[in-house]
């Protein structure tokens, strides 16, 4: 399997095996389509499931270039984009498992080895998300600023011992008012994101929790209280979307967020990972 | 380029009804990509996977991200979230600033 020692095998999805076996598998939807690395995608039929595959040049995709590249912003997001953008369009083929970003293999035979050891799994997994998407729902608190340490601005040079006292009593029962009510809107906003997260589950056949974004990465004053993924039937979407819109409105010290449909990334991995 | 969302402080804070868009993929926010390109998607070893399952790796790139866009905020458009760690890959972001999660990650 030596034929060209510097080309890799890129894994976008796996998905449900393409009619016509053995035919060099190009759907429609792959024509014209740049896939990472701006190389043409394709289907290659392995162990009786369809691997959605790309060509890579292992200088820029092999594990020390990854590693490198893996660290550049601007790398990591074309790279994704593209990830998604095939893996997007693969989903109208039909039940499809995304892969982790930067699955490689150094040629098809050992892709093909890969999934045949798994392949019940995949099939297994398959069943789990077909017909079905996965939709995003985020919650954000937007928290006053926290007010500053006591003593950093405190009431100097009021007139004489006595009125000194008597604006230092209102400094610091204003500060504690402040705190305490900020201490409240959070606590709320957080019981909000859990009411909000306990209704929307009922819609959902699974669902998976991501660790909140960091407002240096949203780049949103507002705290992130839930990043939540929701795998749905086809005939939820619209009680899931009016539900949401509805509890935005019950809980308006949140605000809420829905993105999607994806494809089922947060929920391809349950069953396959840790073997 | 079009690497880092723009703070949005006009927006922060207003509730804002959801709104189920069907967005076309090269439009979707790169956070939320990441938080599933890199920590969600079937994970498939083999003789010579190169995975990035590995969560140091993850966590160094998104560091770097981070800092890309930190470089690009105004400095006072994250307050309170200095020192929180970029969240993905089951790390614990900002553990410390962070309010207790509102459920568990289920099975």
């Amino acid at each position: 399997m030596a034929a060209d020692e510097g080309r890799g095998v890129w894994l976008y999805a796996v998905a449900d095996r393409i009619a016509a076996p053995g035919v060099g598998l190009i759907p429609q939807v792959f024509r014209g389509l740049a896939g990472v690395g701006g190389e043409p995608v394709r289907g290659v039929e392995a162990a009786g499931l369809t691997a959605v595959v790309g060509g890579v040049d292992l200088a820029e995709f092999g594990e020390a270039a990854l590693r490198r590249n893996l660290e550049d912003p601007a790398w990591l997001e074309e790279t994704a984009r593209a990830h998604h953008r095939v893996i997007d369009a693969a989903a109208a083929l039909g039940s499809l498992l995304p892969a982790r970003l930067a699955t490689v293999y150094s040629s098809e035979a050992s892709m093909a080895a890969a999934l045949a050891r798994r392949r019940e799994d995949f099939r297994a997994a398959l069943e789990r998300v077909r017909a079905r998407r996965e939709w995003g729902v985020k919650a954000y608190v937007a928290l006053p600023a926290e007010p500053g340490p006591a003593g950093a601005s405190g009431p100097a040079g009021a007139s004489g011992p006595a009125g000194a006292a008597r604006s230092g009593a209102a400094y610091l029962r204003r500060r504690r008012d402040q705190l305490s009510a900020r201490r409240e809107l959070r606590h709320g906003a957080i019981a909000s994101a859990q009411a909000v997260h306990s209704r929307l589950s009922r819609y959902a056949v699974e669902t998976r929790l991501h660790p909140p974004q960091s407002a240096q990465l949203t780049g949103k004053r507002a705290q992130m209280l839930l990043n939540a993924a929701y795998l749905l039937d086809g005939s939820r979407e619209g009680d899931f979307a009016s539900t949401v819109a509805t509890l935005a409105t019950e809980h308006p010290g949140i605000r809420l967020e829905l993105t999607g449909p994806w494809p089922p990334y947060s929920f391809a991995a349950a069953e396959a990972e840790g073997q | 380029m079009n690497r880092a969302p723009a703070p949005s402080p006009a927006t922060a804070g207003r509730v804002i009804q959801p709104r189920a868009v069907d967005i076309p993929p090269e439009r979707v926010a790169l956070v939320d990509l990441l938080d599933r390109v890199l920590a969600g998607g079937v994970v498939i070893s083999g003789d010579i996977t190169l995975s990035i399952a590995d969560v140091d790796l993850v966590t160094v790139s998104l560091r770097a991200l981070v800092a890309s866009i930190s470089a690009l905020a105004a400095p006072d458009s994250a307050p309170g979230s200095a020192g929180s760690a970029p969240g993905a890959a089951g790390s614990a972001p900002g553990a410390a600033d962070r309010p207790p999660e509102p459920g568990r990650r289920e099975p």
